[in-house]
């Protein structure tokens, strides 16, 4: 394996991560599922091409115009079905998802179905770990605030933050939007490492992929995410020597995972210094755990 | 002062008249009793001070405002709030997270100011972890900081959902049957604990229970509720006397033939 190829995974998982972390904050920490999260994508990537081929600006910028054109696209979505209840939404999130994919199968503009060709190719690895890096801090510090506790309140019990005067419609929009500028983001990338959309790419299999990740991963739990989508990016390509049946053996390893772990790799759990010191405390000194006291 | 007014307050739902024409007020820093047998109307009433259902017909005064049209997190802001029936904590996070977010109303710091973490949100972060721990002193729960919400015991369960309200800073709190599956030493605590969080917080508390000792200890004036209909009020002992009260709680005298 030469590095050249590692690279190529590294910098998919980067992408992925990206869209996964955006999904975390709305599935893992606010509890909504979606379905459509490829169609966010899809707008990040085509806003993104737009503002590097059309418009000229530089790959950054552009990026940003991506972002903000998925959370505008969410916004509207959001004021129409946000008010729906746990499964309506994610059956609304999946129509949105397809209609975007078809929408942009026939707007000529874009190349419809056939794709958009030369697009330049600018995202490297540095440049997808720095906007992941910035990404992970950013949701990290979100959730570590009152805001975060907000998005926790919903997901555990709705009526009760309510009466705690949470604003639960503007939360559930605060984290579509947000987690729709994620997944613009992760488009845009995408878009900028192939030099090629098309709207085949951001298919109903890639929503599920990004919300399975999530799953795998532990809802509620960033360092979770991060180590889902690392992996469920990387397997296929490691599963490679297994050649037809490399799919089948992928699904089988998420279906074991799942069935040995249902509350996914980390369930609930952080990967930080004073976890990792407390882990390390309680190996050294033999100490149980408190009865109850353990997060689950 | 009449801190809470309902006039006239009608609930139908289809065909059923949940609550019928019913008025009462509510003085403020008073303990307010809301009695009645299952299916009165009592939870229902709550909920429609709260904001969850809407009032058919009548009005509902808080300090003068009209909370009828409300959304329920909008009367939250008023300065009402309530605990309920069946438990409903954040039964994942812990004791003292439950708290601190319930606290989260008191600190005013927007999104950017979270995520670039700047003096603003470190200042005012820090005011309601402090906050959350004074409460956690207050109600007794200390020694179970860091225990998952779902895994407390009953009783501590029903504690923290009073703590979690109290966060709020609110004038009004309504407690919906806060002594339920409590045993009589358990039920006694409780009628001190919402005597002293009253004095200490200069509340309102508004409470519906089954427990006669509870109502009728700690009750200041007392409504009694059949068929959404109000039967009786007044003191602990002008409701106990009524003959309409015990004749819907114990039935109608019988004629027994043989």
């Amino acid at each position: 394996m030469d590095w050249f190829y590692i690279k190529g995974i590294l910098i998919l998982s980067g992408i992925n991560l990206m869209a996964v972390l955006g999904l975390s904050l709305l599935t893992g920490f606010t509890g909504l599922f979606s379905f459509g999260h490829a169609g966010f994508m899809a707008i990040g990537g085509y806003v993104t091409a737009v503002g590097t081929m059309k418009l000229g600006l530089p790959f950054v910028p552009s990026l940003l115009m991506g972002a903000a054109g998925a959370a505008l696209a969410s916004f509207f979505i959001g004021k129409i079905t946000l008010n729906l209840k746990g499964d309506y939404f994610c059956i609304a999130t999946l129509g949105f998802g397809e209609a975007i994919r078809l929408v942009l199968d026939n707007v000529q503009y874009f190349g419809g179905a056939r794709g958009w060709p030369g697009i330049p190719v600018t995202t490297d690895l540095t440049t997808v770990v720095i906007i992941d890096i910035i990404g992970v801090i950013i949701l990290a510090n979100l959730i570590n605030s009152r805001h975060g506790r907000n998005f926790k309140a919903i997901r555990e019990e709705e009526l009760a933050s309510q009466t705690i005067g949470i604003n639960v419609f503007r939360y559930k929009m605060t984290a579509l939007m947000i987690s729709a500028a994620y997944a613009g983001v992760a488009g845009g990338m995408l878009g900028h490492l192939l030099g090629f959309l098309q709207p085949k790419m951001f298919q109903f299999v890639k929503s599920t992929e990004l919300t399975i990740t999530v799953i795998f991963g532990g809802l509620g739990s960033i360092s979770g995410s991060v180590i889902g989508a690392l992996v469920l990016t990387s397997l296929p390509e490691i599963l490679r020597t297994f050649a037809i049946w490399r799919l089948v053996v992928y699904g089988a390893a998420v279906v074991f995972i799942m069935i040995s772990r249902p509350q996914g790799l980390m369930g609930g759990y952080e990967i930080t210094f004073g976890n990792i010191k407390k882990l390390l405390s309680r190996f050294a000194y033999g100490k149980k755990p408190a009865a109850g006291g353990d997060k689950q | 002062m009449k801190l809470l007014v309902l006039k006239n307050v009608t609930k139908q739902f289809g065909g059923l008249m949940a609550v019928d024409n019913v008025s009462f007020d509510v003085e403020k820093g008073s303990i307010f009793g809301l009695i009645g047998p299952n299916g009165a109307g009592k939870t229902t009433i709550f909920n429609l001070i709260t904001g969850i259902y809407r009032v058919t017909e009548g009005e509902i005064l808080f300090e003068g405002i009209e909370t009828n049209s409300m959304e329920p997190y909008r009367v939250a802001e008023l300065g009402i709030t309530r605990t309920f029936q069946n438990i409903r904590l954040f039964k994942k996070l812990t004791t003292y997270e439950n708290i601190l977010t319930a606290c989260h109303y008191n600190a005013r710091y927007g999104l950017v100011d979270a995520i670039l973490r700047n003096k603003r949100f470190k200042m005012e972060e820090k005011g309601l972890l402090a906050q959350a721990e004074e409460l956690m002193g207050i109600m007794g729960l200390e020694d179970r900081r860091d225990v998952i919400a779902g895994n407390l015991p009953y009783g501590m369960q029903r504690r923290l959902e009073i703590a979690r309200a109290l966060a709020l800073r609110p004038k009004l709190l309504l407690l919906d049957e806060p002594a339920a599956g409590m045993n009589p030493d358990e039920t006694a605590r409780l009628m001190a604990l919402i005597k002293e969080i009253r004095d200490r917080f200069n509340l309102t508390v508004l409470v519906i229970e089954h427990h006669m000792d509870l109502i009728m200890g700690v009750c200041e004036r007392i409504v009694v509720l059949n068929f959404g209909k109000k039967l009786a009020e007044g003191t602990a002992s002008e409701v106990q006397a009524n003959p309409k009260v015990i004749e819907a709680y114990l039935g109608e005298e019988e004629v027994v033939v043989c």
